[in-house]
């Protein structure tokens, strides 16, 4: 193995300059969460604690196993997205262990609008289910939800990935004895309903929860009978009568409490079928990341002091070495199992595609997961590059990624623009997790870039009409291009509207991986079958 | 030398007599009662007679049963113990009339020392010293100031009729003596009616000093030292020590010579024991002589090197002494503790229970157990509830002090409740330490022993969570290298979030006061450190587990503590063996609520196993609240089970004589409130 050198200098001035302005960033992020995780604010907190049910982040705690981590997903969905202020799209998703067994928790936050699904609250809830799917996880729901936001019916209900795919999935995942288990601890009305029904097993919270297709006020309106909610759908119900539910719990700790032994009676194993090592900690420490990356993006740095600072024991065995240079690949390890990186160190050209399209060949034979460190304002452009065939060798690497069965990783870490987004397995690819840092940026090309080409544009036809642009006409005409670009690409904006799992501080990336890479392996690794290559 | 003894006993004491006589290799016969049928004791002896039921008086009190036991089986001398039949005339002299051997004092010594007040006449006729006193008819204040300004000042004055502390009155010096008799005559008149008044020596700080004594057959005459057992509750010794603190070598000699004295006033032979009242100014004063081995006699051993079992058997067959007195010499220092069950918080009510667990210290040469129980025994109603005898030696008291509290820290004992934080809180507190000791020590450093005060927990309390956290990591490591994923990290248990702070949560309760506790756990290189939080202070902590002890650092001051821990059904309780004594933290999980069925809420339970002795209320009775209802008892101790509120009684379960299950439901009770 080889280990990587570091020729950082935590004392230079550049360093400590870079340090603080990454600092400044995490912090930034930080307090925004802190503000996010007290969902509907003070006074729907009170009255929701009033009502003996705890929060929904004190649910979450208690259903983990004693110090088991919580890899929480998507924290800023919907920030600022909506008129309404919806912390975290008001549902709560993550991974973590419950009876010694990794699971996708989703839990529902009724301090938030009574916890009913906006669109980005169906697109979190499925996401969710997604990764439990795609990576073989229980699914453990939270109920306390009043269903479909009705003013956003439009956008929640009609569609293929609304409201409806939550129980399309959960009777899909099911079939593929993928354990889908419901705790009741607040209203489960209409569609919510079949969250519970359609569980292969559900707990109910006596006095709290509900289940019923209508609530007390729509069956007065449509059949005059008068009826309490609790008579109409409660605990009693439900575990003596109707069978909707099978445990009866006498509080919420209690019914957290039924969930963990029923994950415990799974019976399920994880079984690692690849060559694992005991774990060693980076030979740096993972902070200095602060210092490495450059307050000015434009700034090239080596991507293997980021490497350094996230696998075990620094070691990283590169692959092509000397050829194709602007994209490093090689094979480390982390948390003892074996991963293969692909990382940008440059711009792409025809030699860095076609080494990254056989480096991907070479972890899909071995099955040895994929992390894409993603920092890429595209592939080369220009007449030379174009005549090499750059296009056709882009696309090898593209069609490599694809195709790749191998569980794939990416972590936004600097730029993500263009085509060299698909290249380094952007969101469309389908990683298993794609986590973003506070610094990172993405759009179809950079600010600079997209209002220059589009004041290009607009000085042809100018000039075709004959007409005069000032410098100072086409500064005014970039500026509100390169804001909107600032803004769209701003990671706060990505992660409010889902194109990513989560931004994630740079210090906690080795963690973060690890957490996912683990859960990842609970389905084996299957067979890739590639698509053709234009040669 | 004898080749069958019949032990006259059971428990500890019946063990340590056969391991004697095992050495020697002389046989032995153990007796045994139907509680007692797979006994320790039994299963030790080569043979054993069964002799009765579970009760005493129909088991180990029968003179006859045991007489015959030893007929039956040809044993040719009996050893009685200590207590049952061990200073018992009768039974002494049933012994010799039927040709066996009592491996004890002669008859007559026993009856001389089975009176109080004839063995002090005797002892006083033998120049033995006896707290001065004035017991005479003459009643006249110039006579009983006499004696009093003779005897010296502070005296008690005491009336002869009294009782309870009434008519009775300590006088510090002489001129406040007319003052105090008259009010203590005032009081005796007119709570008696009889204002006839002794005066004796007032000792304000007496010790419990005894001094064991040998004698056999051929006029010789040994004393193997003295023991101080100062340290009492209800007149039962608690620790005892050897030698004792703060001797010189004039006054040891006077008191052994002393004691020989004593025994030779009755024409001791075998082991006894003369205890004293040693007051601060090195005067001491005869109380009584034990006609027997003490319970407490290993500490002796320990010093001595000598096996006064073994001097027992060899005195009882006629042999002289093993040791002339120059030849006996003390060699360090020895402490015993008795490990009872029993609840020290609950005025030592006897416990009973099955010993679920028993772990105690590892022997050696510095450490002994003595004990007549294993893991899985029960311990009775029937009996002494001794568990053990725990008895170190050190080359000096400050050595052997700390042996004691370190064993006492690694006995493990689960299924009943102990003595043993109680006698680690006593043995770690500085007034025991500094030899600040009398016999009134219990009473006056109770805050100290019971934590009674609220102690600042600013240390302990972080040191049990983080004791919960660091034991939790390593369960998860066994966890994790079991597993076919060992190295995920998932495994870890450091409360990770992302962009959050990793905390734990934990709830700790001490003495019944419930502590919300953070534990914050951050990382320092490849390991942590912990930012915990109490009450909003923080303290910085590292620590680790090495078996039960913890090591920690806590704000940069190193330390370490002996840890216990026991899960009581849904709760872990730890205690922690520190500095200054022992604290038990309750680590409290989340209420899951009551169970689905109807608990008969009103239900009043046996406190421990016992008998049914009063029944005070009859069914739908009317009772107030702390009305007494029923009467238990138990270890020759009653209990009183009173309505815990107004009330009406709906049924009752048990009569007068009944024997109840501790736990049983006694009978069903319907408060007042509950009713409406």
């Amino acid at each position: 193995m080889a280990k990587i050198i570091s020729k950082i200098n935590p004392r230079s001035p550049e360093f400590i300059e870079n340090a603080a302005h990454m600092q400044q960033q995490v912090d930034d992020l930080k307090t925004k969460l802190e503000e996010i995780k007290l969902g509907g604010g003070q006074r729907s907190r009170n009255r929701h604690l009033s009502r003996g049910k705890l929060l929904p982040r004190d649910r979450v705690n208690a259903l983990l196993d004693p110090g088991s981590a919580f890899l929480e997903l998507s924290q800023l969905a919907a920030y600022e997205v909506y008129e309404d202020n919806i912390p975290a799209a008001g549902i709560i998703t993550g991974i973590g262990r419950v009876g010694g067994q990794e699971c996708i928790i989703v839990a529902n936050d009724a301090t938030v609008k009574g916890g009913t699904y906006f669109p980005l609250t169906v697109k979190k809830h499925l996401r969710a289910q997604a990764i439990a799917q795609e990576n073989n996880l229980p699914c453990v729901y939270l109920v306390d939800s009043g269903g479909a936001n009705l003013p956003n019916q439009d956008d929640v209900f009609p569609d293929k990935e609304h409201f409806g795919r939550i129980f399309f999935n959960q009777a899909n995942m099911s079939a593929q004895a993928i354990p889908q288990i419901a705790v009741v601890m607040g209203s489960c009305t209409a569609g919510g309903a079949y969250v519970p029904a359609m569980a292969d097993e559900a707990i109910i919270v006596k006095d709290q929860g509900t289940i019923f297709l209508a609530g007390p006020p729509l069956v007065k309106a449509a059949t005059g009978e008068i009826v309490s909610a609790e008579d109409l759908g409660g605990a009693d119900i439900h575990c003596r009568t109707s069978g909707v539910a099978d445990h009866y719990a006498q509080n919420d700790h209690h019914a957290l409490e039924i969930a963990r032994t029923i994950v415990g009676n799974l019976n399920r194993v994880k079984t690692i079928t690849m060559n694992i090592q005991p774990v060693v900690e980076p030979a740096y420490d993972t902070q200095e990341i602060y210092g490495i990356v450059p307050k000015d993006t434009r700034q090239p740095y080596d991507i293997r002091e980021i490497i350094a600072r996230i696998v075990d024991d620094s070691n990283f065995d590169e692959f092509k070495a000397l050829y194709g240079t602007t994209l490093v690949c090689g094979f480390a390890r982390l948390y003892g199992y074996p991963i293969g990186i692909v990382a940008n160190n440059g711009i792409l050209f025809g030699e860095s595609a076609q080494k990254g399209a056989h480096f991907i060949e070479l972890c899909a034979q071995r099955k040895i997961p994929l992390v894409f460190l993603q920092n890429i304002t595209g592939f080369m452009v220009g007449k030379q590059y174009e005549a090499d065939g750059i296009a056709k060798h882009g696309a090898k690497m593209v069609t490599a990624v694809a195709t790749a069965k191998v569980p794939k990783f990416t972590v936004l870490i600097g730029g993500s623009f263009g085509a060299g987004n698909y290249g380094m397995c952007g969101r469309a690819y389908d990683p298993r997790f794609l986590f973003m840092w506070p610094n990172a940026r993405i759009s179809v090309m950079g600010g600079e870039q997209a209002a220059g080409v589009l004041a290009q544009v607009k000085r042809d036809q100018k000039e075709k009409r004959g007409e005069t642009w000032s410098e100072q006409e086409e500064l005014n005409f970039k500026k509100p291009i390169i804001e909107s670009y600032e803004h769209q690409g701003h990671p706060y904006y990505a992660s409010a509207r889902l194109w990513d799992d989560g931004i994630i501080d740079p210090a906690d990336t080795r963690q973060t991986l690890g957490l996912a890479i683990s859960a990842s392996l609970n389905k084996p690794i299957e067979e890739t079958k590639f698509g053709l290559f234009r040669m | 030398m004898f080749t069958k003894i019949l032990i006259a006993n059971r428990g500890e004491i019946a063990c340590r007599v056969i391991k004697t006589a095992r050495k020697m290799g002389i046989l032995t016969v153990a007796v045994y009662s139907d509680a007692d049928a797979d006994a320790l004791h039994v299963n030790m002896a080569d043979e054993a007679v069964h002799i009765g039921a579970s009760p005493s008086r129909e088991s180990y009190l029968l003179s006859e049963k045991v007489i015959a036991a030893a007929k039956r089986t040809g044993a040719q001398a009996i050893h009685p113990g200590y207590g049952f039949l061990s200073e018992n005339a009768d039974f002494c002299r049933m012994c010799e009339q039927e040709g066996i051997v009592f491996i004890g004092p002669p008859v007559t010594a026993i009856e001389a020392m089975g009176s109080k007040s004839a063995a002090k006449n005797i002892m006083e006729k033998a120049n033995v010293p006896l707290v001065p006193g004035y017991h005479g008819d003459d009643q006249s204040e110039a006579v009983i100031k006499k004696a009093a300004d003779d005897m010296g000042y502070p005296v008690l004055l005491k009336a002869t009729a009294g009782g309870g502390g009434k008519g009775m009155r300590q006088v510090w010096n002489e001129s406040e003596f007319s003052e105090g008799l008259a009010a203590a005559k005032r009081e005796a008149k007119s709570s008696f009616g009889d204002d006839t008044m002794l005066v004796e020596k007032y000792l304000t700080q007496p010790r419990h000093v005894e001094i064991q004594v040998f004698c056999d057959n051929h006029q010789n005459a040994v004393y193997l030292f003295e023991r101080d057992c100062s340290v009492q509750r209800r007149h039962q010794k608690v620790i005892e020590e050897a030698p004792a603190f703060g001797m010189s070598e004039e006054l040891r000699t006077q008191m052994g010579e002393c004691a020989i004295k004593s025994a030779q006033a009755i024409g001791y032979q075998g082991a006894g024991t003369v205890e004293f009242l040693l007051d601060v100014d090195g005067s001491f004063y005869f109380m009584e002589m034990n006609t027997r081995l003490q319970v407490e006699h290993p500490v002796t051993e320990f010093i001595t090197g000598q096996d006064l079992v073994e001097w027992q058997l060899r005195v009882a067959a006629g042999e002289t002494l093993p040791k002339t007195q120059s030849e006996l010499k003390i060699n360090g220092h020895a402490f015993e503790a008795r490990i009872y069950a029993e609840d020290p918080n609950n005025d030592f009510l006897p416990a009973t229970g099955k010993l679920n667990f028993l772990q105690p210290p590892i022997e050696s040469e510095f450490v002994r157990i003595d004990t007549g129980v294993r893991q899985g025994d029960e311990v009775s109603v029937f009996y002494d509830p001794m568990i053990a005898k725990l008895i170190v030696w050190d080359e000096n008291r400050e050595k052997a002090l700390q042996r004691l509290a370190k064993a006492l820290s690694e006995y493990r004992i689960e299924g009943v409740t102990t003595n043993i934080d109680f006698l680690y809180n006593l043995a770690t507190c500085a007034p025991f330490i500094n030899e600040d000791i009398d016999t009134g020590f219990i009473e006056k450093n109770k805050d100290l022993i019971f934590h009674d005060n609220e102690q600042a927990l600013a240390g302990e309390l972080p040191m049990a969570a983080l004791y919960l956290v660091l034991s939790q990591e390593a369960s998860a490591s066994i966890i994790a290298q079991q597993s076919s994923d060992p190295y995920s990290p998932w495994h870890t248990t450091n409360a990770w979030r992302l962009n959050e702070a990793h905390i734990h949560q934990l709830t700790l309760a001490h003495n019944d006061i419930e502590y919300a506790v953070n534990v914050e756990q951050k990382r320092h290189g490849s390991g942590s450190y912990y930012l915990i939080t109490v009450d909003g202070q923080t303290v910085d902590c590292q620590g680790r587990i090495d078996g039960d002890t913890l090591y920690v650092s806590i704000d940069g001051y190193r330390s370490h503590a002996t840890i216990a821990k026991i899960t009581l059904e849904r709760n872990t309780q730890i205690s922690l063996y520190y500095q200054n004594g022992v604290f038990n933290f309750t680590h409290i999980l989340p209420d899951c609520g009551d169970s689905l069925d109807d608990e008969s809420h009103g239900g009043l339970l046996a406190p421990m196993n016992g008998t049914m002795v009063a029944v005070l209320v009859k069914a739908g009775e009317q009772v107030d609240k702390d009305q007494t209802l029923v009467i238990m008892e138990a270890m020759k101790m009653e209990h009183t089970i009173k309505a815990p509120a107004d009330g009406v009684i709906d049924a009752i379960f048990y009569a007068e004589g009944d024997m109840v299950d501790g736990g049983c439901e006694l009978l069903s009770f319907v408060a007042e409130d509950e009713g409406k």
